[in-house]
């Protein structure tokens, strides 16, 4: 097993097209980590350099402390599963899965050994003599992961394996992938723009935009405490609420003339200047039990069954209110919303970065 | 559509009908004379019917040959089917190599190796007949199976139809072998030939028929008449002067040359027609 | 249009090209270019050599009546064949198109000719409308027609134009077939909402849909005309009689063989060349617009 280390990596395109823009990461040995970010954020990138696919422009990338720029993928020691699975459709699902052994020269004992197990983990044993094409989407998925399973590689890379399933198959393997991944404590880096996926899967989470990296942390310490205005917006849903307001002073700010107690606020900021104040939609209540209060103008409710969502006007800017049925009556059209001071958080209008306790 | 629909079918039959009796008739006379005498032919009065020299007929031609062209058809059948087998899978080999060369390898001057193949397409043998008579003389090739075949093997369609087949194969198997330790040799032979099988298939049918079916070219290098191809030998059986025309061998010979090709669109046609759609596009 | 992944191996692509680009270049541009040089060049009768005489050879071929002829008598040949040929297609086409349950056997039965050789097309025709033996010949003479194709250019050159139509027949169905089964369902429904009969939806919606495969094959069928009959050609008359069905082709053919005329029939193939090439760049463009729509 191993970890991966990434150092200033960088790809640039033809053209000067900077795709990935310095990126460095430690994953550590068996741990879980996700890539997510909007389509062209460079994670992809990022993920077909680890393995080989993209040449690497600038930067180191080591597995297990080998640096691997110049190494072919196959000598890489990883196994891949690709988001249309790549199964080689003129094989069966048993010679998909023994190929990349047998072109390792693996005893044919070992080989059929470690096909039948991965296999038998995958409850994929009935459909050994199949062709690819005769497999369901979900089948063929657990296909491509035996393929990367039998192996045994130090490193599994994802490429948006879930993408091509329907919603609710989606949910069932990703619970899989992680208990397998679990099982076998193989390092894994995992690539999404699936906001969920990334936070119910990982153990780090790595937030990319642009080429470079955002944020870095466990899922709870990115959705607790985004570290820039992007990654407060993306992760989450409904997404966060931000709000134009103004600074007040020491834990204090104001929007549309009302005025907000925060917890984490930098010291020393002028008072006066424009602050972006941002509330997820589950965080605010109706009432006045909190530290301060907001109020919203309703425009329409949408039911979730579960939940509703209030959506309407504050100081202006549009707002969503996440309540649990029967919290609040439907034909509200002014709310009075309760906020904690410890929900609040506060940006940069400029630099779009967190405002909060150094 | 609901549309009077009997009425309109009815319509369709009746001119499918008088297309395919039109486009069958003047084979079906051409079965009828090779089973007939020479004599009941030459009278003008041949009947519609089968006659009962079948037998004599096609074993005179196949093992004998007619008294003008007195090589047995049996051996330019031969003749024909390497010309044709040549054409195809040589055709087939070097189209399959070039076109995995072009596609998927990156290289200096793999533009200009596409373009110097790509405007080939333009230019049949025809248009370059003399020249390319007197180099295929010049290299000695003149009655010899390679002068037949190498010349008309000179042409884009076969890569332009494997390139255009691998530009769909997903990039992700390529990716997906070199993470399974596949390097070109074996991605080739494990993955891309299998998946190309089809398409070779289709092209096989379509060259095939090309090659057996060339008339200008062995008509020009073939001096020998133990080189002589089929469609080359009927020519000859037939003359101006008439009454040294045998028709029943002539027409037998017609028959025996309709068979192969016609036989390879019948019984795969599937094939055929996606070669044809394909190679045109 | 290129993949995204690539092998990167030096020398092995020039192998994996080097049969085809070797037989290309030996047998299509060595002789390709030999022609064009060879255009320049007037040889001796007795061919031991040869002069440079720039574009002699040319002015001479321009100064020919049978080089004019022959351009008609291609001229002819190539838009009788097209059109016979195309409007027999079509309509076969646009009857196999309906659906019928013996709609594959049909298909096979309208295919099968392409198969035939050009060569044995002619000699096929030839033997139906024999003056003496045709079966086909004999109702002709009994309405009082002295036919003879061995002797009369104009009968020669029908049966020509037959025997090329009945060949190309075949090709064109499948194409055409094609192409209106790739016309979609909803459009002809609409328009069968909108109130056309089939005859009005046949021009109005279906043929002005089919002129991508239209036009696509009446630049094939010219070519075809070129270069594919030759074999019918020289079956069914030899170019005769006094050469009055003597194509552009033919003539290169017959200049080169029969005449000797190295350096005429070079011309007449350089000439030949540009005129394939410039049908093919009209063919190019078309597709590229073809591809848009």
């Amino acid at each position: 097993m191993a970890g991966v280390t990434l150092d200033t990596v960088r790809k640039v395109y033809a053209g000067n097209v900077e795709a990935v823009k310095g990126v460095s990461l430690g994953i550590e040995d068996g741990s879980f980590c996700v890539l997510v970010g909007p389509s062209g954020c460079g994670k992809s990138t990022l993920l077909r350099m680890i393995a080989g696919l993209e040449t690497i422009s600038g930067g180191e990338v080591k597995i297990s402390d080998r640096v691997v720029n110049e190494i072919e993928p196959a000598e890489r020691d990883i196994a891949m599963v690709f988001q249309n699975y790549a199964l080689y459709p003129h094989m069966s699902v048993y010679d998909n899965m023994a190929y990349g052994l047998k072109n390792r020269k693996t005893p044919k004992a070992e080989i059929e050994k470690r096909v039948n197990e991965a296999a038998r983990i995958l409850a994929i044993e009935p459909y050994l003599t199949r062709k690819p094409r005769q497999l369901s989407g979900g089948q063929r998925q657990r296909v491509a992961m035996g393929r990367a399973i039998v192996r045994k590689p130090q490193v599994f890379l994802f490429d948006e394996p879930l993408s091509n399933l329907d919603a609710k198959l989606r949910v069932q393997m990703r619970v899989e992938i992680k208990r397998l991944q679990r099982a076998l404590g193989v390092t894994s880096i995992y690539v999404t723009h699936d906001q969920v996926e990334a936070m119910t899967l990982s153990d780090k989470l790595v937030v990319m935009s642009g080429g470079q990296i955002e944020q870095v942390g466990t899922p709870s310490e990115v959705y607790r405490r985004p570290e820039t205005r992007f990654v407060a917006t993306f992760i989450g849903s409904p997404p966060m609420n931000i709000l134009p307001g103004r600074v007040e002073g020491p834990g204090l700010v104001s929007v549309g003339g009302q005025m907000i107690k925060v917890t984490d606020m930098r010291e020393g900021l002028t008072p006066g200047s424009a602050i972006e104040v941002g509330l997820r939609p589950e965080d605010v209540q109706a009432g006045t039990t909190g530290t301060s209060t907001l109020t919203l103008d309703v425009d329409f409710v949408e039911e979730l069954g579960a939940t509703q969502l209030f959506h309407g006007k504050v100081a202006g800017a549009e707002f969503v209110v996440q309540a649990s049925t029967g919290q609040l009556p439907s034909d509200t059209r002014d709310l009075t919303l309760s906020i904690d001071a410890d929900n609040v958080h506060l940006f940069d209008p400029q630099t779009t970065k967190r405002l909060g306790v150094a | 559509m609901v549309e009077n629909r009997r009425y309109r079918n009815l319509v369709a039959y009746l001119v499918l009908g008088m297309g395919v009796a039109i486009v069958a008739f003047p084979v079906y006379l051409a079965i009828i004379a090779s089973t007939f005498d020479a004599g009941t032919i030459a009278n003008g009065n041949m009947p519609l019917v089968p006659g009962d020299q079948a037998g004599i007929n096609y074993e005179r031609a196949l093992f004998t040959g007619g008294r003008l062209a007195r090589e047995p058809v049996g051996m330019m059948m031969m003749n024909s089917f390497i010309m044709a087998m040549g054409i195809a899978i040589g055709k087939i080999i070097i189209s399959i190599l070039s076109a995995f060369a072009v596609v998927y390898f990156s290289f200096p001057f793999r533009r200009t190796a596409f373009w110097v193949i790509f405007i080939t397409l333009m230019l049949p043998v025809e248009v370059r007949i003399y020249p390319t008579y007197k180099i295929v003389a010049d290299l000695g090739l003149l009655d010899t199976y390679s002068g037949l075949i190498l010349p008309l093997i000179a042409s884009a369609t076969g890569t332009l139809l494997f390139r255009q087949f691998f530009m769909t194969v997903p990039d992700e198997l390529l990716e997906a072998s070199k993470i399974d330790g596949a390097g070109p040799f074996r991605f080739f032979k494990d993955t891309l030939l299998p998946l190309s099988i089809t398409t070779i298939a289709a092209l096989f049918v379509i060259q095939f028929i090309y090659g057996w079916n060339q008339y200008l070219w062995p008509l020009l290098i073939t001096t020998q008449s133990s080189m002589q191809t089929i469609v080359i030998g009927i020519k000859k059986m037939i003359t101006t002067q008439d009454a040294l025309t045998e028709w029943q061998i002539a027409m037998t010979t017609a028959v025996l040359a309709m068979v192969p090709p016609v036989m390879v669109v019948i019984f795969m046609q599937r094939l055929f027609v996606k070669g044809l759609v394909e190679t045109e596009k | 249009m290129e993949k995204r992944a690539l092998f990167s191996n030096k020398l092995l692509p020039y192998l994996l090209i080097f049969p085809q680009l070797a037989i290309t270049l030996i047998f299509f541009y060595w002789p390709a270019s030999q022609a064009v040089w060879q255009s320049f060049l007037l040889e001796d009768a007795f061919g031991l050599s040869s002069e440079f005489v720039g574009f002699e050879n040319y002015r001479l071929l321009f100064q020919q009546p049978e080089y004019y002829r022959a351009m008609v008598t291609t001229a002819v040949f190539s838009s009788a064949v097209a059109i016979l040929s195309l409007s027999c297609a079509l309509l076969l086409a646009s009857q196999a198109d309906k659906n019928l349950k013996a709609g594959h056997a049909i298909k096979t039965l309208l295919i099968w000719p392409y198969a035939v050789a050009p060569a044995i097309a002619g000699v096929l025709w030839i033997f139906m409308f024999h003056p003496t033996l045709g079966t086909l010949a004999r109702p002709i003479k009994g309405a009082g027609v002295d036919w003879n194709p061995m002797l009369n250019a104009n009968h020669a050159m029908l049966l020509l134009i037959l025997s090329a139509t009945w060949k190309q027949i075949s090709y064109n169905f499948l194409f055409f077939l094609a192409g209106l089964q790739a016309i979609p369902k909803s459009v002809i429904e609409a328009a069968a909402i909108d109130g056309s009969g089939p005859i009005r939806r046949f021009w109005t919606i279906i043929f002005p849909l089919l002129s991508p495969t239209t036009f696509f094959l009446i630049v094939v069928n010219i070519v075809y005309v070129f270069f594919d009959t030759f074999g019918i050609i020289d079956a069914v008359t030899g170019g005769g009689p006094a050469g009055r069905t003597t194509t552009l082709v033919y003539k290169v053919y017959a200049d080169g063989r029969l005449g000797g005329d190295l350096g005429g029939s070079a011309a007449q193939s350089v000439i030949l060349m540009i005129i394939v090439i410039a049908l093919t760049a009209v063919q190019f463009r078309f597709v590229e617009r073809k591809v848009q729509y």
